[in-house]
């Protein structure tokens, strides 16, 4: 057996990674997967770089970040595998969301809507909202910062964004030091259940088929090790595909529930499993579709496009100076190819591309696919907005006229 | 060469400003007693709670420690980007050159920011300090859950030892056997079913009481 140390935090995305060890499907690729709770994604990003451990669950913004140099710590890192697609909500406490419609579900429906209500809401409300988010480098403050642009507001002169760890997001909101939240599950459904704030965005409705978290490994370590990664990205591609299946939602929630795991309740879990969503403390549960997802659609494939659109995210918000240099970096950072290698064998329909335009497929599309079909869901930005990734400039001018 | 009562002052005559981000009292005593043994006095202990990165940007620090094991972390770090504007801009400090000084700190739990610019010669001895503390204190906390574990331990021992005595006076009194025997036989009824003699002796109570038993 080969030991693989992994960092992750406790948040219930990271059950690829936990399932590959507790179900044996690391153990049957001959890999002795040790985990290592880690409590702030900078304390993971210095495990991974500084070789403590070998990979990491990472916000795939953050291992971006790291190769370029923007974090603190910088070290050149690969993503050969995304852990999952989605999985955000932004959270906002009852007095500032009863400025928006008074529906939570019609909310949900009509994120356009909603981010023109909040746009109103911000003049109306005591104070400069203050919206919590996990880390500047994190898909959710992307997304975040995408949906508010989008309704006229800025996010750095309009509202404050304060960084605190998730576990600490509803005591924060309990006090009043933050009027919500947008971060990864279980931390907006434990807000919810406490009556501290209401779900009024899902990240899967500002971009369906949004990029979250990846396996992290420092190149360096990747390209001496081709065996580990092979085998190892075999056991996570199954280990995903039993989070999937819904028949193992429960057994799933249970074993996060593990104080060694994410150590928060089956029922504050489920709901990002299940999709059957509380979005208001004491109201019936409605459904969110694709909210979270770890396998169908070749969800652990990691497209350079998506690297690409958080790169023009940093530029977009003075992160990163533009450079084709950076550009072909973060591009870079995303491995494709270490993904096809690894899975060429495993009978999964693999994408003939490496890059698509995201955002324009609008109803489930069969791709060019080697080994099988393969078929992607629309993949839509709420804005009706196309990122084309062989034109990033074009892109960013084009956000920038709105 | 050691000056323990010397202040450590700078070519500049400034002390360096220390401010350590601890929640828990106990290490950050640890740490701050080291360093003023050592002759730092400009000292302040921040717990990571509410606004403390407001608290941290007034004082002006040219050393941060923090435990590495803090979910704070994030938030400190980008109070360092944020930050970059001000006149005295904190960045993390990390001394490629000195792997076995960053693996030894990412052993000890111990993360450092320092002001851009220090020289390395300047913040090296406070470092190795705080690595040595924290050591020291992680140490003292397994001596301390050792120990409470061995009460542990020593507070089941006497559990159990009631337990099986309580069973043998069961035997005792309804077999009218002696204390002696009344002990080998619940130990055979323990080898031939494969069960510790606790395990046999519990349910021999919870029979008893269940029949409205003797003992």
């Amino acid at each position: 057996m080969t030991p693989f140390s992994i960092a992750f935090l406790p948040l219930t995305d990271s059950a690829p990674l936990i399932v590959a060890k507790e179900k044996g499907f690391a153990a049957a690729a001959g890999i002795d997967l040790l985990m290592v709770r880690t409590t702030s994604w900078a304390t993971l990003r210095d495990r991974l770089v500084y070789g403590q451990v070998q990979g990491a669950h990472m916000l795939a913004p953050l291992a971006i970040a790291v190769t370029l140099g923007l974090s603190q710590t910088s070290a050149a890192l690969s993503a050969p595998f995304r852990l999952n697609v989605n999985g955000n909500a932004l959270v906002i406490a009852p007095n500032f969301a009863a400025a928006l419609d008074p529906d939570p579900a019609t909310r949900i429906g009509d994120p356009l809507a909603a981010a023109h209500d909040f746009a109103a809401a911000i003049g109306l409300h005591r104070r400069k909202p203050v919206i919590g988010i996990v880390h500047r480098f994190s898909c959710h403050a992307l997304l975040l910062r995408y949906w508010l642009a989008s309704a006229g507001v800025d996010p750095d002169r309009d509202l404050s964004l304060r960084v605190l760890p998730p576990s600490l997001m509803v005591e924060a909101l309990r006090v009043g030091e933050i009027d919500g939240f947008i971060a990864g599950e279980p931390w907006g459904s434990v807000a919810v259940a406490e009556g501290l704030a209401e779900i009024v965005v899902a990240g899967a409705r500002i971009w369906k088929r949004g990029v979250e978290k990846v396996l992290a490994l420092r190149t360096d370590w990747m390209e001496a090790h081709p065996e580990t990664v092979d085998a190892f990205l075999v056991a996570l591609s199954q280990a995903s595909a039993w989070c999937e299946d819904p028949a193992h939602h429960e057994e799933l929630a249970d074993l996060l529930e593990r104080s060694d795991y994410v150590g928060r309740t089956a029922s504050e879990l489920l709901p990002a499993l299940t999709g059957r969503f509380t979005l208001r403390h004491g109201e019936p549960p409605v459904s969110i579709p694709d909210f979270l997802h770890f396998h169908r659609e070749a969800a652990g494939f990691p497209w350079r496009s998506q690297a690409l659109w958080i790169y023009s995210q940093f530029v977009r918000w003075g992160f990163v100076k533009a450079s084709a240099g950076h550009e072909r970096a973060a591009a870079e950072v995303f491995r494709s190819d270490i993904y096809r290698r690894a899975l060429a064998g495993s009978g999964l329909p693999m994408p003939g591309a490496s890059m698509k335009v995201e955002g324009a497929i609008e109803a489930p599309l069969g791709v060019g696919a080697h080994s099988g079909a393969l078929t992607l869901g629309a993949d839509g930005f709420f804005d009706g907005g196309i990122f084309d990734p062989s034109d990033v400039s074009a892109y960013l001018a084009n956000l920038a006229r709105k | 060469m050691r000056w323990p009562a010397l202040r450590r002052v700078s070519a500049a005559g400034k002390s360096l400003r220390i401010v350590i981000v601890d929640d828990s009292g106990l290490r950050a005593t640890v740490l701050e007693e080291g360093l003023r043994e050592a002759g730092y006095d400009d000292i302040h202990v921040v717990p990571p709670e509410g606004g403390f990165v407001a608290r941290l940007e007034r004082m002006a620090p040219d050393v941060v420690l923090m435990d590495l094991g803090s979910p704070s972390r994030d938030t400190l770090e980008e109070m360092l980007v944020v930050s970059r504007a001000l006149a005295r801009p904190i960045a993390m400090f990390v001394d490629r050159s000195d792997e076995a000084m960053i693996g030894a700190a990412i052993d000890a739990g111990v993360s450092a920011y320092v002001v851009d610019g220090l020289r390395k010669e300047r913040v090296k001895p406070v470092l190795d300090l705080a690595i040595r503390r924290f050591n020291a204190f992680a140490r003292m906390q397994t001596e301390l859950d050792t120990a409470k574990s061995e009460r542990d331990q020593a507070k089941i021992a006497l559990q159990e030892r009631r337990t099986i005595d309580r069973a043998k006076a069961i035997l005792m009194t309804s077999r009218n056997l002696p204390e002696a025997d009344a002990y080998a036989l619940l130990r055979s009824t323990a080898m031939n079913q494969g069960k510790r003699i606790i395990e046999v002796a519990e349910a021999l109570i919870t029979a008893s009481d269940m029949l409205g038993g003797a003992a």
